[in-house]
C-alpha cells in the first residue's frame, strides 16, 4: 500500500514535471520586456526611452532602458508609444455578440423589469469575437454585463480581454448592479414601468423591500439558534449589497432629469452611485460633483438621436475640468456597430476639449480607479499586471496602429491594427 | 404697447441690412490667400491661393502663381488647409424623420416614389452635416426594399437666404429638373413577410421582372412615337427603371454579402443600368470581378465587423483593396449610421488599413462626385467649378482636426467660431435629432433599446 502511494506520488511528479516542461516555451515567453520610445506610465510624466519589465505575469521593473537591466532570455518587444493596457469603462462586449442574432445576444433580460438577480459571470461568452476585435486594438479589461434597457437588468463583471471561459478571464466576478431610467427602460401597452414616474416609484419599492429584508436578516442572525429559519432571496440580496456599498448602482441615464432622479434615489438609499451615458450631465456639473459622483460617461460619438439628442462631445472635457471622476465606455450598440472601442472614443474627446493625458486617463488608470481595479490595473508600475498596448505612433490618431497587445505578461495580439 | 415691438423691428431692419450686404459681398471675388490647398485634381499646395467669384472658383494654384483681382476681398487663410466640400454619396438626412421616408409597405418595388417629397429641411441633421465639411449628399430613402425609390443631389446652401423647403437645396439639370438616382438594395434587408420577397432568387426575381416590364413600357412608347392613342397610360414606376436603364438615373445599390454583389452586377449588366455599390462588407472578397465590371463602390466604414450577419467580415480594409484592384472607391456616412460631422475619418480609417493618402482623400471628394455624375460641378478644387470647400485648422486624416469653415456656392456656410454653428459641431439642447431614425428592418433599433 505505501508503496503503491509512493509509486503515485512519483507519477504524479512525473506528470507536473511534463507539464513544467511543455509549458516552458510559453513560461519563457512569459518573461518579456517592452521598450518605447515613449512610455506613458499614467503614474508620472512620459518616459522616453523607457522599458517595462514583466516577470511572472507582473511588472517588475520600469523606467529609462539605459538605467534598467532586461534579464537575459527575456522576449523584448518595441513600439514607438506603449501605454497601459486600455480599460473600457462599460461595455457589453461578451454578451452582445457580433452576429446580432437571438442566439449571441445575452445582454438583456426581457421578461420582467426588475432582475438584479442575474450574474454576469453566467453569460460571458470569453471567446466572442468582438473581444478579440477591441483586444486588436489595446483594450485589455472590460467592465462589461447586463445592459441598459430594463429597470434593473441584472450585474457586471470586470475581465481581462483573454481567456477561454469566464473563470480565466474574471478579476471581479460581481461589479455592479446595472440599472436604466428613462424611455429606453419604459414599456408600452399597460406595462410597468410606463413613465419616469412609475420607474422610480418601482426602484424605491424594491430599496423599501431591501431594506426591510436585510433587517429582518440581520434579527434573524442576532437571535442565532433561537431565530426562525428564513429562505433566501437571491433579489433581495443583490439589492442589499447595494445597500451596503458592496456593489454601485450603475444607472444608465441620458436626460437631465433622470440624472437628477438617480441622485435623489442614491441619496435616499445612501448607496454608492455610477453614473452611466449621462448625456446631459454637462447641465448638472455641480451637482453631480458635490454628490461624489463619478460618471462613466457614454461614447464620444454616439448619434445625436431620441434621448441621446442634447449629448455634447465636450462633456468630458468640462467634468474633467470640473474635478468629477470620468472614465470612457464604449456603451452598448443595437446595430452597427456592435460595439465601439474605448481608443477611438477618446481620441474624439481628446479632439474636444481633453488633453491627450486626460483623454488617456480616461481609458486607463481613472476608469480603473472609478471601477475599483487599480491596484491591479490602469497604469505601469510596479507589481501591477502586465497589461501594455504598443502603438506606431499617438494612440489617439486616426492613423496609427495599435501594433501589439499584453494581458499579463502574455502577447495576446500582434495584429498590427 | 407698440412702442414696445420698436427695438424689435429696428433689430429686424438691423439683420435684413447685413443680411444684403453679405449678399452684395458675395458680387466680389474672395481670395484665400496662404492656406495649404488640398485640390485633389493636383498634388497638394503648400501655401495657395484659392479665388471665388459668383459662386464658383476661378482660380487655384500657389500663392507666387495667382493674380488676385483688384477688386477682390483677401483672406489670410496661413496655417489652414483647404479641401473641397465633401460629398457623401449615402446619407439619410432629414428624410427619416417617421416611416422610412420612401416607398412604404405595400410592396417591395416601388421606383416612382421620391424621397424629396419627405425631407424636412430644418432637420438639425444638416447643420451637423456641414459643421463636418460636407456640401454635396445624396440622400436616399431606406434599404427594405428591393427598389425604395428615387434618391435626391443636394447642396447645403444654408445661408443666403436660409432655406425654407428642401427645393432650395436641389442640384438641377440644364432643365431645371432635380438631380436624383435610385435606391435598391437585396439581402436581408429588402426580406420580410409577403408581399416582400422571402429569399434571394426571389429578390432578383422581382426585380427582373420590373426592369423586364420597363422595357417593354418603353418598347410600347417608343412604338407609338407620340400618338396618344397609341402610348401606354403614363407609369410612373416604369418610368424610373426607363430613366435607370437609359443611364439618366444611376442605381445607388445597398449590397453587403459576396454573393449580393454578384448579383447586383448580374442584374446591371442585363439591364445595362449604371450602378454604384454601396456598403459592400464583402467587397474585398470579390475585388477582381468588381473591377472586371468596372463599377465603382461607396464603402462604409464601421468601427467593429458585424452587427447584422452580412456584414460579419466587413473591414477598414476594403478601401484600400479595392484601390488596389483599381476600382473607384468613395465613402459614405449612411448618416444616421455614422455621424457626418466626423465623416472624414472613414477615409483615415481606410488609411490606416492600407489605402493611400491620395485615394482615401479623393473617396471623401472627387470619386463620390463621379458616382453622382457630379464631377464636372464638384469634388476638386479647379477653375469654373461650383465654390464648395472646407477651411480645416489641420490635416484632413488627423483626429485633431477641427473643420472651421465651410462653404457652398461661395456662401459660407458653417464658420465653428460663431457660438450657434460650435453647438452643431460638438452637440447640445437643439443639436440633436429628437425622433429615432427608423430606416427599414431593424425593430430592435426602435423597439425599447436606445439606439
Amino acid at each position: 500500500m505505501i508503496k503503491g502511494v509512493g509509486s503515485q506520488f512519483a507519477s504524479g511528479f512525473a506528470i507536473v514535471a511534463i507539464v513544467a516542461l511543455a509549458c516552458l516555451p510559453s513560461a519563457a515567453q512569459a518573461q518579456l520586456a517592452v521598450r518605447g520610445k515613449v512610455v506613458h506610465t499614467m503614474a508620472g510624466p512620459p518616459i522616453t526611452d523607457g522599458v517595462v519589465v514583466i516577470q511572472d505575469g507582473k511588472i517588475s521593473a520600469i523606467g529609462v532602458a539605459s538605467q534598467i537591466a532586461v534579464p537575459q532570455g527575456f522576449r523584448t518587444l518595441e513600439a514607438a508609444v506603449v501605454t497601459p493596457g486600455l480599460i473600457d469603462a462599460h461595455s457589453t462586449v461578451g454578451f452582445s455578440g457580433i452576429l446580432n442574432q437571438p442566439h449571441d445576444q445575452d445582454q438583456l433580460e426581457h421578461s420582467s423589469p426588475v432582475q438584479p438577480e442575474l450574474r454576469a459571470i453566467d453569460g460571458y461568452n470569453a471567446q466572442e469575437d468582438l473581444i478579440e476585435w477591441v483586444r486588436s486594438f489595446g483594450v485589455t479589461t472590460i467592465h462589461t454585463g447586463h445592459a441598459p434597457g430594463e429597470l434593473i437588468s441584472g450585474q457586471t463583471l470586470i475581465a481581462k480581454t483573454t481567456g477561454r471561459t469566464a473563470a480565466d478571464a474574471v478579476i471581479v466576478e460581481a461589479r455592479a448592479v446595472a440599472a436604466t431610467l428613462g424611455t429606453s427602460a419604459q414599456k408600452t401597452g399597460g406595462k410597468s414601468p410606463g413613465t419616469r414616474g412609475k420607474s422610480m416609484a418601482m426602484l424605491r419599492a424594491e430599496f423599501i423591500k431591501a431594506r426591510e429584508y436585510k433587517e429582518k436578516r440581520d434579527r434573524a442572525a442576532a437571535a442565532g439558534e433561537k431565530a426562525e429559519p428564513t429562505s433566501r432571496d437571491l433579489r433581495m440580496e443583490t439589492l442589499v449589497r447595494v445597500l451596503d456599498g458592496e456593489q454601485p448602482l450603475l444607472v444608465n441615464v441620458q436626460r437631465a432629469q433622470d440624472i437628477a432622479s438617480a441622485l435623489r434615489l442614491a441619496k435616499e438609499f445612501n448607496f454608492k452611485l455610477w453614473l452611466d451615458g449621462a448625456d446631459e450631465a454637462y447641465v448638472l456639473i455641480d451637482e453631480i460633483k458635490a454628490a461624489g459622483v463619478p460618471v462613466i460617461i457614454h461614447p464620444t460619438m454616439t448619434r445625436a438621436f431620441g434621448e441621446h439628442e442634447n449629448l455634447s462631445m465636450e462633456t468630458a472635457a468640462k467634468l474633467v475640468a470640473a474635478g468629477v471622476p470620468v472614465a470612457l465606455q464604449s456603451g452598448y450598440e443595437a446595430y452597427v456597430p456592435k460595439t465601439r472601442v474605448v481608443l477611438f472614443e477618446a481620441g474624439v474627446a481628446a479632439a474636444n476639449g481633453l488633453s491627450f493625458d486626460q483623454a488617456l486617463r480616461t481609458i486607463t488608470i481613472d476608469a480603473a480607479k472609478i471601477l475599483g481595479v487599480d491596484a491591479r490595473v490602469g497604469s505601469l508600475e510596479v507589481g501591477k499586471d502586465g497589461d501594455i498596448a504598443l502603438y506606431d505612433g499617438d494612440p489617439l490618431e486616426y492613423t496609427t496602429h495599435c501594433t501589439g497587445t499584453v494581458i499579463n505578461g502574455r502577447v495576446v495580439s500582434e495584429t498590427v491594427r | 404697447m407698440r412702442l414696445r415691438y420698436l427695438p424689435r423691428i429696428v433689430v429686424c431692419l438691423a439683420v435684413v441690412a447685413l443680411t444684403q450686404s453679405a449678399a452684395h459681398a458675395q458680387d466680389r471675388p474672395r481670395a484665400f490667400v496662404g492656406a495649404k490647398i488640398i485640390p485633389i485634381e493636383g498634388d497638394e499646395i503648400a501655401a495657395g491661393t484659392l479665388v471665388i467669384e459668383k459662386g464658383k472658383i476661378t482660380a487655384v494654384g500657389p500663392v507666387a502663381d495667382i493674380k488676385i483681382p483688384d477688386n477682390a476681398e483677401k483672406v489670410d487663410v496661413t496655417g489652414k488647409v483647404i479641401m473641397p466640400g465633401l460629398v457623401c454619396t449615402h446619407s439619410h438626412i432629414g428624410g427619416m424623420r417617421t416611416g422610412s421616408g420612401g416607398a412604404d409597405g405595400s410592396g417591395p418595388i416601388q421606383p416612382g416614389v421620391r424621397i424629396m417629397d419627405a425631407i424636412s429641411v430644418h432637420d438639425a441633421g444638416f447643420k451637423r452635416a456641414v459643421a463636418g465639411g460636407l456640401t454635396t449628399l445624396n440622400i436616399m430613402p431606406g434599404s427594405g426594399h428591393l427598389i425604395s425609390g428615387q434618391t435626391i443631389y443636394v447642396k447645403l446652401r444654408l445661408e443666403n437666404p436660409k432655406p425654407r423647403k428642401i427645393d432650395n437645396f436641389f442640384i438641377t439639370a440644364s432643365d431645371g429638373i432635380p438631380l436624383g438616382g435610385l435606391k435598391m438594395a437585396n439581402g436581408t434587408n429588402s426580406m420580410h413577410e409577403p408581399p416582400f420577397p422571402g429569399s434571394r432568387g426571389k429578390s432578383a426575381f422581382l426585380v427582373r421582372e420590373q426592369y423586364i416590364k420597363a422595357r417593354e413600357y418603353h418598347d410600347k412608347v417608343t412604338r407609338a412615337a407620340g400618338d396618344p392613342a397609341k402610348l401606354p397610360p403614363r407609369d410612373l414606376h416604369l418610368e424610373t427603371l426607363v430613366e435607370a436603364m437609359q443611364g439618366k438615373r444611376i442605381v445607388h445599390h445597398h449590397t453587403h454579402r459576396h454573393d449580393d454583389i454578384m448579383t447586383v452586377l448580374r442584374l446591371a449588366s442585363e439591364f445595362q443600368f449604371k450602378v454604384v455599390l454601396h456598403h459592400i462588407s464583402d467587397g474585398w472578397k470579390v475585388a477582381d470581378e468588381i473591377a472586371a465590371a468596372k463599377v465603382p463602390c461607396s464603402v462604409i466604414v464601421i468601427d467593429s465587423p458585424g452587427g447584422k450577419l452580412e456584414a460579419r467580415d466587413s473591414k477598414f480594409e476594403t478601401g484600400g483593396i479595392l484601390e488596389k484592384h483599381g476600382v473607384p472607391v468613395a465613402f459614405h456616412t449612411d448618416d444616421y449610421i455614422t455621424d457626418s460631422r466626423v465623416f472624414r475619418r472613414s477615409a483615415a480609417l481606410a488609411a490606416r488599413a492600407g489605402m493611400s493618402r491620395a485615394g482615401a482623400l479623393k473617396a471623401l471628394t472627387l470619386a463620390g462626385a463621379e458616382m453622382l455624375g457630379l464631377q464636372d460641378r464638384v469634388g476638386s478644387l479647379k477653375a469654373g467649378k461650383d465654390a464648395d470647400f472646407a477651411i480645416l485648422q489641420g490635416d484632413p486624416l488627423s483626429v485633431y482636426c477641427q473643420t472651421q469653415q465651410t462653404w457652398v456656392e461661395g456662401v459660407k456656410v458653417f464658420d465653428r467660431s460663431i457660438a450657434s454653428d460650435h453647438l452643431y459641431a460638438v452637440g447640445g439642447f437643439g443639436a440633436g435629432t429628437e425622433l429615432i431614425p427608423y430606416l427599414c428592418c431593424y425593430d430592435n433599433l426602435t423597439a425599447g433599446s436606445d439606439q
